[in-house]
């Protein structure tokens, strides 16, 4: 079945200020969700990224140059990822839309380009 | 582990107000910045990766793990900036004790204590208490007490501020002034509970989650040695009875019973074994304190099948004494009511009459004066005291039992 990515952007310091019960119910939520995907066999995995710009790598002539990531000006960041099966981005999207996360930020899908080779199990 | 990831309820905000009081008394008061943020960054972290990673399995020690390790962390840096000695003895502490919630136990009932410090007002003591040992958050505190989200948090910068200036050590007070912070704990526990069950104002009568904290709170209170006295297990009692009768209290629609008409099968039978079982360690001492005179009143109703079956001359017996070491106008209130069952409707108008400058603002004591004079067929006065009630301060459920009581009367 085809898998797809789903990235989760987030703006930073957006639960701050969220009381211990509230944050307790958005993970409740996340968990449902997550459980959900589990025993409909879709969820792949899913990581979540560190709260850094990260490094950007270009290269600029003879040299790579390294920059840190644009975390610390940025209103946006990639906060992480989720990998779902579905056979089609009808179905992907639809699955997205049920995400927790679309409450607190965006979400892109893009489908997972396996090119003809066989996809993992 | 449930494989939903599903939480215990409340589990968050009970284990925010557990290692936030458990830094705190390792840290002393003036570090109660620290404290609440390595609290609250632990919750933030953990709503940030779990739906990465799934539940952990023990979702407390976690938490109490990750908040320990960041309040390290911050120590060291500061300590590293500014060589504050202070910083230092915290950190030898800090590092020196285990993070588990095993030992937090003692840490809340120190906080308790520490919160509930003379040099605060009631209203402090109570904010403070929500705040730094129960784990509510500003807002939650404010919806509680109906005040402005402003207001609560002045009131605990305010006390925090105090307690820092003062140097109050966070610890169950020595076994000499132990009595006297003892009640006053007990008394901001007991206000907490009284918020819960009865809310001011508002679309809800009952606060479930203020009566559990204040039965969680007293009950810890009352399992240990030095500060279960007769009086705590009192003051569990009387509101394991209290709590028994909760289910009955509003019929489906939301509307208020009063006790006489509520369905007594739906009185928690478990709540009101547990209620017995304290006020039989309550009668152990030799102090008769009002909240063992209460649990008794309330151990009464608890045991009565229905209304007519009560043992009213007992409750009288009882209110009785309390009127005699703390007489209060309320409390004149419900013992007028039993002299009414005891002695007739008109000796019982007799015992309202010299409570009116002081209840007439409380629909409590219009709408039994309403009730008295329907008991004698005076229909206008009852009218008039049902419109008196209505114009008290009262939450919904209780503004339309009245409305509802007024009704009945003009039909």
């Amino acid at each position: 079945m085809p898998q797809f990515m789903l990235i989760l952007f987030e703006k930073p310091g957006d639960f701050a200020s969220m009381s211990p019960d509230q944050i307790q119910k958005v993970i409740e939520k996340y968990g449902s969700w997550g459980a959900r995907m589990a025993q409909e066999n879709r969820m792949v995995g899913g990581h979540k990224l560190t709260e850094d710009g990260g490094r950007k790598l270009d290269r600029s002539g003879a040299k790579v140059a390294v920059t840190d990531g644009p975390y610390a000006e940025a209103k946006e960041v990639v906060g992480g990822i989720y990998i779902l099966r579905a056979k089609d981005y009808a179905e992907a999207t639809e699955l997205a839309k049920t995400c927790p996360h679309i409450d607190y930020g965006r979400i892109e899908v893009r489908e997972i380009d396996f090119m003809g080779q066989p996809e993992p199990a | 582990m449930d494989e939903c990831g599903g939480l215990v309820e409340h589990l968050f905000r009970q284990e925010a107000g557990r290692l936030t009081s458990g830094l705190v008394r390792r840290l002393g008061p003036a570090q109660f910045e620290l404290a609440e943020e390595c609290v609250q960054d632990s919750l933030v972290r953990a709503l940030k990766l779990w739906p990465h990673q799934g539940t952990p399995p023990n979702p407390a020690g976690w938490l109490a793990t990750t908040a320990h390790r960041l309040a390290l962390d911050r120590l060291r840096r500061r300590s590293t900036l500014q060589r504050i000695h202070a910083d230092l003895a915290g950190l030898v502490r800090l590092a020196a004790e285990p993070a588990t919630p095993a030992d937090a136990l003692d840490d809340q009932l120190a906080m308790m204590f520490g919160a509930c410090h003379p040099a605060l007002n009631r209203e402090a003591q109570v904010a403070l208490t929500l705040k730094v040992v129960c784990g509510f958050s500003t807002a939650e505190i404010a919806r509680a007490f109906l005040a402005e989200e402003t207001a609560i948090a002045q009131r605990i910068v305010r006390a925090k501020r105090c307690l820092r200036d003062d140097n109050v050590p966070i610890a169950v007070p020595p076994e000499a002034e132990l009595p006297a912070r003892l009640d006053a704990v007990l008394q901001v526990i007991y206000l907490l509970f009284n918020e819960g069950y009865s809310a001011h104002a508002g679309d809800d009568l009952v606060r479930h989650d203020l009566c559990e904290e204040a039965l969680r709170l007293s009950r810890l209170l009352a399992s240990r040695q030095d500060t279960g006295l007769p009086k705590a297990h009192a003051l569990v009692a009387l509101m394991f009875f209290h709590a028994s009768r909760l289910p009955a209290r509003q019929n489906g629609a939301g509307d208020l019973l009063r006790l006489a008409d509520q369905d007594r099968s739906l009185w928690d039978r478990r709540l009101m074994f547990a209620g017995l079982r304290h006020l039989d360690q309550a009668s152990e001492g030799a102090e008769l304190t009002t909240f063992h005179l209460e649990a008794g009143i309330a151990a009464i109703h608890a045991q009565a099948d229905s209304d007519e079956a009560t043992n009213w001359a007992m409750v009288l017996g009882l209110y009785d004494q309390l009127m005699a070491i703390a007489p209060t106008p309320v409390i004149a209130l419900n013992r007028a009511v039993a002299v009414m069952r005891v002695h007739g409707v008109a000796t019982g108008m007799r015992q309202l009459e010299p409570l009116k400058p002081s209840l007439d603002g409380l629909y409590l004591y219009h709408s039994v004066r309403a009730d008295f004079h329907t008991r004698l067929g005076q229909i206008a006065c009852a009218e008039r005291e049902y419109t008196a009630a209505l114009s008290c301060p009262c939450s919904e459920p209780e503004r339309r039992f009245l409305q509802c009581r007024l009704a009945a009367l003009q039909r």
